[in-house]
């Protein structure tokens, strides 16, 4: 028990250092690290609980409150909480006062037109794998497809995508 | 000549923004927790816009132009912008209390929520029902993401060594499976490199 939460701490301090660009860059590095190094869950797990963490409000990634939670219990979800919130805040604290003094160096805008592309790959990568997890049936593929069409063409809310593919699949329809 | 232009131009603004429209006095902690605390529970589906009318335009606690440059520093940097902006407001207003309860008021709306979807989930995960439902959801939120990615891809094609980059990273990641910290450590040099010979 000690062990895993010494693994969730190092684990989810180093995705907050790594996390350039917000928190779905480091979908991917989590789900190695989760499934296929520690077996703490299946993928398809690792992918129930992201859905659920979409259909909560807040930020981005309060998956990893609920990974935490749901491998090690309340002592998990507060370990990884501190872990995943604590490194990036303090970086920022600190950064606070740089910003100011750097504001017109060259190197700030080059590095900040540097990280969107890796930015750009990392979040391909993670819908990618998310969707490579999610989608087992055709049906599951074919919600996917509508929602990912609908939610960049149309301006509707993405919480009315989420209710209308889960209804769909309480029906059962192309299911198992 | 521009630049004083600009220079004189936001002076002005800045006074004006004073003068006229008067920004809020600072927010105790206890103000800055039950801000933050509010935005956690409303914003469904990325909070970054309702922060900016809640900060700015409802509780006034920064300018226009104060929110964009402080929101600038929370992009650049790793972990979520609105968890950092919540960190860079609390500190500016009110030191280390401040920032702990910016972060904490953020965050702890949605940590109970989603454990309390967690423990839902749980308890009935083996009715066939809910498994169906469950995974309806969690087709449509893979849905969500990808297009995520396909805005902020998209407009690399234009910019061909940005685009090798990000199809690399992609490669390493995805399909070979790459850990993410030596993936960064090579690819984020090269294109912060490649950037400083193409952006002017």
């Amino acid at each position: 028990m000690n062990d895993t939460l010494i693994s969730l701490a190092i684990i989810f301090s180093q995705l907050s250092l790594l996390a350039f660009g917000g928190g779905n860059t480091i979908l991917p590095e989590m789900q190695r690290q989760v499934v296929d190094v520690h077996h703490w869950m299946p993928a398809s797990e690792f992918s129930a609980l992201f859905a659920l963490a979409q259909a909560a409000p807040g930020p981005n990634l309060m998956v990893v409150t609920l990974v935490g939670w749901h491998v090690a219990g309340w002592a998990g979800m507060l370990v990884t909480s501190v872990a995943k919130f604590g490194p990036s805040s303090i970086v920022t604290i600190l950064a606070l006062k740089a910003w100011e003094r750097f504001k017109d160096r060259p190197w700030r805008r080059y590095a900040q037109a540097g990280l969107v592309p890796v930015t750009a790959g990392l979040v391909a990568a993670s819908a990618a794998l998310i969707a490579h997890a999610s989608d087992t049936t055709l049906i599951a593929w074919a919600i996917t497809a509508v929602c990912a069409v609908l939610a960049i063409k149309t301006r509707i809310h993405p919480l009315w995508l989420l209710a209308a593919g889960s209804l769909i699949g309480l029906t059962g329809f192309g299911q198992f | 000549m521009n630049k004083t232009a600009h220079d004189m131009n936001s002076n002005l603004t800045a006074a004006q923004t004073a003068a006229d429209t008067g920004l809020a006095p600072p927010p105790t902690v206890g103000e800055i927790f039950s801000g933050f605390l509010g935005l956690g529970l409303i914003s469904f589906g990325g909070a970054l816009p309702l922060a900016r009318r809640a900060i700015v335009e409802r509780r006034r606690w920064l300018s226009a132009s104060d929110f964009t440059d402080l929101l600038g520093l929370c992009q650049f940097l790793p972990g979520g912008n609105v968890i950092n902006l919540s960190v860079a407001i609390g500190m500016r207003f009110r030191g280390l209390p401040g920032a702990l309860a910016g972060l904490l008021g953020l965050i702890a709306g949605p940590s109970l929520v989603v454990i309390g979807l967690g423990v839902l989930y749980e308890h009935t995960q083996n009715d066939p029902h809910i498994r169906h439902l469950f995974a309806g959801l969690a087709a449509a939120a893979a849905g969500l993401l990808i297009s995520m990615a396909v805005k902020i891809v998209l407009p690399l094609w234009r910019k061909p060594a940005g685009a090798i980059i990000a199809v690399l990273g992609f490669l390493a990641i995805a399909l070979l499976r790459f850990p993410l910290l030596p993936t960064m450590l090579v690819l984020t040099p090269l294109s912060i490199y490649l950037a400083s010979r193409t952006v002017r």
